[in-house]
């Protein structure tokens, strides 16, 4: 069983956000790292761009594959982890924490009551 | 439901991510396959390959049979050792590749699980005028134990005559006991061994290795430690439409006795007067991950040009990524590689890319 933490929003697409005020802080779900299996690099946003929900924010590419990851909020990117350049296996080991991804200034909140609540999303990778 | 080997169960007990593959359930990996990949590279680890397809070739005609059906001659070998070779369609692309062992009355040839259906066809098809008995063996199992330890733990765990074989036998070599053939075969690039054995005695070898520290690996693993190696993968590096020439593998093509007419023979020897294209090793120089069907952009005296890389993966040896790549003949130096709009820097090199866990590629 992977980790779902009720405090986080999610994306169909598995992505969470953990919400610090006007930021959001995105990461890839448990689920989402361990059916990639070993990440061995992550391609990043710049900082200052800015997204609408659903753009192609970056790439993690495990041994096996690519894949894309969505910005889930709209708004400017204001930091990035920049651990994961050298440390990628961060978000294999730690995906809520320490493998988070990119922190995003959110340009309107109203946009996480069309996010997934944990539930919501134990439910969806329960029927995929 | 696909296929199950008689290790299925094991596979579970030991946690493994199962996947389908060429129809058969098979173990991706068993929780990490970076640390499954170091673990061949630096002990020992085992791999289901069951999977695989072993035929075994029989009757008074078996060997015109064979220097008939394959580019490679089996008289270069004596009784007792294995030989990788290609099976050519009469363009000389590759049907298949596999490895023949060599026996005292019959051949064994172990070819890939994705091609079954299409190999014993044509196996079939070539076999008019020979007295050969072709027999698939679906009752075996095939275990391959690798690494830099395996072969010291299989002599002290497998019985006397066998570990005997495993301590004694050259590189290439094999030997039968029982019903069990042992070789020195293998697909990692690591010294190692492979053992063909009856079904209902795969799950107490397993066993047994399991409680010698040997650790299971995965497919996942498999793949990039074949690909560290430099070795092809059927359907990726080459398949029906290219010649060994074009994949690395002109050196399986046994020239050498002008009457032998092996299927493909005088279609690869007009295609090696013409140009074609070449494989070539790329390792990135940038950040970022090689993968198959990626466009290649060249430059050589001949001018700039265009190839595929075929298979590529991240190196968990050197940590960067690698890849093999149908290039224009001539191209040396670096490339770029196109991947998602930007062009990456690879170098252009002559696989292996590791040997005895090190680096080992030369550049080109």
């Amino acid at each position: 069983m992977s980790e779902i933490p009720a405090e986080l929003r999610y994306r169909d697409s598995h992505e969470w956000v953990r919400v610090e005020d006007d930021v959001a802080v995105v990461g890839i779900t448990d689920h989402a790292q361990d059916a990639m299996g070993d990440l061995v690099f992550v391609e990043m946003p710049e900082v200052g761009v800015v997204f609408a929900a659903g753009d192609e924010a970056g790439v993690v590419e495990s041994v096996k594959a690519a894949s894309d990851i969505y910005a889930p909020v709209s708004g400017e990117v204001i930091a990035i982890n920049e651990a994961l350049e050298d440390e990628p296996e961060l978000v294999n080991n730690e995906p809520y924490a320490g493998g988070w991804l990119f922190k995003i200034k959110m340009a309107d909140s109203g946009e996480l009551k069309e996010m997934l609540t944990a539930d919501q999303y134990q439910e969806q990778i329960d029927s995929e | 439901m696909g296929h199950r080997t008689p290790l299925y169960d094991a596979h579970l007990a030991a946690g493994a991510k199962m996947v389908d593959f060429g129809g058969w359930d098979m173990p991706i990996h068993y929780g990490s396959q970076l640390e499954e990949h170091h673990t061949v590279r630096q002990s020992a680890g085992m791999f289901d390959v069951s999977h695989m397809t072993v035929v075994d070739v029989a009757g008074n005609d078996s060997r015109a049979y064979l220097r008939h059906l394959l580019a490679n001659d089996i008289d270069k070998v004596g009784e007792g050792r294995a030989l990788y070779t290609c099976m050519l369609n009469e363009r000389g692309g590759v049907v298949d590749d596999l490895i023949v062992y060599k026996g005292a009355d019959q051949f064994r040839l172990v070819v890939n699980c994705a091609t079954r259906d299409k190999d014993l066809d044509w196996m079939e098809g070539q076999a008019g005028g020979y007295a050969v008995d072709i027999r698939e063996r679906p009752d075996l199992a095939m275990i391959a134990v690798q690494g830099p330890e395996a072969r010291a733990i299989l002599e002290q765990q497998l019985c006397d005559a066998a570990g005997k074989a495993v301590r004694e036998m050259p590189f290439f070599g094999f030997e039968t006991v029982g019903e069990w053939l042992i070789a020195r075969t293998g697909y990692t690039g690591e010294d190692g061994a492979e053992i063909i054995l009856p079904g209902g005695k795969a799950p107490e070898l397993w066993q047994r290795l399991l409680d010698a520290g040997v650790r299971p690996i995965g497919l996942g693993a498999r793949d990039t430690l074949r690909l560290e190696a430099g070795l092809n993968l059927y359907g990726n590096d080459m398949d029906d439409d290219i010649t060994p020439w074009e994949a690395n593998l002109g050196w399986t093509v046994a020239l050498d006795d002008a009457e032998r007419d092996f299927v493909g023979r005088r279609a690869l020897e007009r295609h090696k007067e013409r140009d074609h294209p070449v494989m070539r090793g790329l390792v990135l120089q940038d950040k970022g991950v090689l993968r198959p069907h990626q466009t290649v952009h060249t430059h050589s005296e001949n001018g700039e040009g265009k190839g595929e890389t075929t298979s590529g993966t991240f190196s968990p040896t050197l940590g960067q990524a690698i890849a093999l790549a149908r290039l224009p003949a001539g191209t040396t130096g670096t490339v770029e590689v196109e991947i998602r709009n930007k062009r990456l820097v690879a170098q252009v090199v002559k696989p292996p890319f590791v040997k005895k866990g090190q680096s080992s590629y030369k550049p080109v």
